[in-house]
């Protein structure tokens, strides 16, 4: 046995020995950039991939489109890792974590890689430049005078919201509080009454609804800033032959919401052109990659189809490119978008 | 232990050294498999091929591995924990808000690793304490115990700013080895001794094989089924370390489904999940096996769920090979 091990364990150690040997070939061919989204199986995150690649393809380049299986920072810790691995050229990444992947960031941008987040930020010592799909305090005061409006001024409502760490969410729910907080006399009877987490998996989202509807029996209006929970909100309300009692509202994709629009479960909702910030982020990476922006405010690059931005401070401390306006849906144009995305 | 006297249980270990027994081994069929994997691997991405990668990707997944070492001392006792996650992810929770309280590094390390021991201690107190609790039962009760303190603990927070020396633990290396992968090969030898060469290991091949008998035998099973969970809460408080190094914050939700990752490392290694058989130098290659699997199709990148369907394919069918080949073999394997 004794002789086994040992003969076992100088394979093992003959094993990379062999390896850099043979690691001759690689590399060469056009320059390659990533995108990493939160999770799979998100069809806003396929629409934001879908726009990186168009953007990246059509300036001639390659893109490589990851998201983990699950939502978690650790998931996308490895992805990283194995795209510091191929040497891309640029990794955009929709962060699951706020703080979690700076170290692996760090390293990315040490070894030359241009860093930037979209959509959801990392922090700003993680990344060159954000982009982000719309004012976040613009967001944040909309929804709630969206809610303000069909609870008809008075009663509970209540947030049903990402997973806890989702930046983006935080900052839109953060905004929201301070537009109760700073009209007090407007919204003196609205009482927000549970900010719930779905994780922006279906069936939590689902069972985090039906908590919410047991726990507050007078909830009027939930508020989903997500595409996933939005969904899975109208569909309980719907099941629930809650319609017009309780009202939902928040970001949505036009595609999966146009049912809950028409049958009255979700009024109506918000949302900017998932494919345009995955448009906008590919331009951005290839203007930091070519040198044309370093991630300083005050630059300005051009995206394409989407004509001129500039990169501008961030309220977290960085700077960030903004996408425009968030678009309002309701039944009288919903049709006209849900095949769009 | 010293009192314990072994003999019974040692007789299939006398047998003369074969190449043909030698040959005919479950590791064997591993290090093909590793061997293969580093093949494909290549193959898909042309980044794969490299020292620096070979070295240096086991960083990337040996956080859980530590937790391979008791779990697979837990299964061949026959029993199973399903809450070795759940304990390190509570063990990070109070490091980190130790440390934010005020608690020094070195000392929030030591308190993670005593909450992680006494989680384990829990699940073994319980299991001896109470007979008529299955492990399954007393196990998945702590698994959601556990991650709720640590959401009690920490609510939907993230917690972190840990000062910067920690991050070396998970980041940093000694010796052209990354520090997560000399701390794993250290972990690896205390274990392969503890299992192998001392009297301890013996009674627990014992146990798996033959709890009643070894019970007869003057054995103390209880303390030995204590001390095999104790050691899976600790080396949970290990893997939380080292996550949380990585990550440079935690969150009550780290670590979620390592539990099973661990068993498939495990199982795929060779350890029965009836009990009684296993060596540790399988568990190693399943580590890297599965590791390098995911990292290397990670790299070509194919998408998550493939890389899950891929890993679950080959679990099953390398059990399922291990049953066909080596189902005579059962009794001498056991050494």
């Amino acid at each position: 046995m004794k002789k086994g091990i040992i003969f076992l364990l100088v394979i093992l150690m003959l094993v990379p020995v062999v390896m850099t040997f043979a690691s001759g070939a690689q590399q060469g061919g056009t320059q390659r950039y990533a995108f990493v989204f939160k999770n799979t199986g998100n069809p806003y995150g396929e629409k934001q991939m879908g726009g990186f690649k168009d953007g990246i393809e059509e300036q001639g380049y390659e893109a490589i489109l990851r998201a983990p299986d699950q939502p978690t920072a650790e998931a996308q810790i490895q992805i990283v890792e194995q795209l510091i691995t191929q040497k891309v050229a640029s990794i955009a990444i929709t962060g699951n974590d706020f703080d979690a992947l700076q170290p692996v960031l760090t390293k990315a941008m040490d070894q030359g890689i241009k860093v930037l987040s979209a959509d959801s930020a990392v922090n700003p010592k993680s990344r060159m430049v954000h982009i982000n799909q719309a004012d976040s305090e613009k967001i944040g005061r909309t929804l709630i005078q969206a809610a303000y409006d069909m609870a008809g001024g008075s009663g509970e409502i209540a947030i049903l919201s990402a997973t806890s760490q989702a930046s983006n969410q935080n900052l839109w729910i953060e905004w929201m509080k301070k537009e109760l907080s700073q009209n007090p006399d407007k919204y003196a009877n609205l009482k927000l009454v549970r900010v719930a987490y779905g994780d922006d998996l279906r069936d939590k989202s689902v069972s985090e609804t039906e908590g919410l509807l047991q726990s507050y029996p007078n909830l009027k209006v939930i508020i989903a800033p997500t595409t996933v929970g939005i969904a899975a909100a109208s569909r309980v309300i719907t099941d629930k032959g809650l319609i017009g009692k309780v009202k939902v509202t928040g970001l949505g994709l036009p595609s999966e919401m146009a049912e809950y629009i028409k049958n009255g479960a979700c009024p109506y909702m918000f949302l900017w052109n998932p494919i345009d910030v995955g448009y906008l982020t590919a331009y951005a990476a290839t203007a930091l990659v070519s040198g044309e922006i370093t991630g300083a405010a005050g630059e300005k690059f051009t995206a394409g189809r989407l004509g001129e931005f500039e990169v501008v401070k961030a309220p977290d401390g960085g700077t960030e490119v903004l996408l425009g306006a968030p678009f309002k849906f309701d039944p009288s144009n919903i049709d006209e978008w849900k095949d769009v995305y | 232990m010293s009192d314990i006297n072994f003999q019974e249980v040692r007789v299939s270990t006398a047998k003369p050294w074969s190449w043909k027994e030698f040959f005919f081994q479950w590791e064997w069929l591993l290090v093909v498999v590793l061997l293969l994997v580093i093949l494909v691997n290549s193959i898909i991405s042309p980044y794969f091929l490299s020292l620096d990668t070979f070295i240096n990707t086991p960083a990337t997944f040996l956080d859980k591995g530590f937790i391979v070492f008791p779990m697979m001392l837990v299964i061949i006792l026959g029993k199973i924990d399903i809450s070795v996650a759940s304990t390190a992810a509570l063990s990070a929770v109070v490091m980190a808000v130790s440390y934010n309280a005020g608690l020094p590094m070195p000392l929030a390390i030591l308190l993670c690793l005593g909450v992680a021991t006494l989680g384990g201690a829990i699940n073994g107190y319980l299991m001896v304490r109470f007979k008529e609790l299955s492990f399954v039962i007393v196990t998945l009760s702590t698994m959601t115990i556990y991650r709720g303190i640590a959401y009690i603990i920490l609510g939907d927070q993230a917690a972190g700013n840990f000062p910067a020396w920690f991050s070396f633990l998970g980041w940093g290396s000694i010796l052209g080895l990354p520090v997560i992968l000399v701390f794993f090969i250290l972990a690896a030898v205390i274990f392969g001794l503890l299992l192998h060469r001392t009297s301890f290991g013996r009674v627990v091949f014992g146990m798996g094989n033959n709890t009643t008998a070894c019970r007869y035998s003057a054995v103390n099973t209880d303390r030995v089924t204590l001390i095999v969970f104790t050691l899976a809460g600790l080396m949970a408080g290990v893997t939380a370390i080292f996550l949380t190094s990585r990550m440079g914050s935690t969150r009550p939700n780290v670590a979620m489904g390592y539990e099973l990752e661990v068993i498939a490392m495990v199982a795929l290694g060779g350890v029965s999940t009836n009990g009684g058989i296993g060596r540790i130098g399988g568990p190693i290659l399943a580590v890297f096996i599965i590791g390098y699997l995911s990292y290397g199709m990670g790299l070509a990148n194919l998408q998550a769920p493939v890389v899950l369907v891929v890993i679950g394919t080959l679990l099953i069918t390398s059990v399922l090979a291990m049953r066909v080949r080596f189902r005579q073999k059962k009794k001498t394997s056991a050494v």
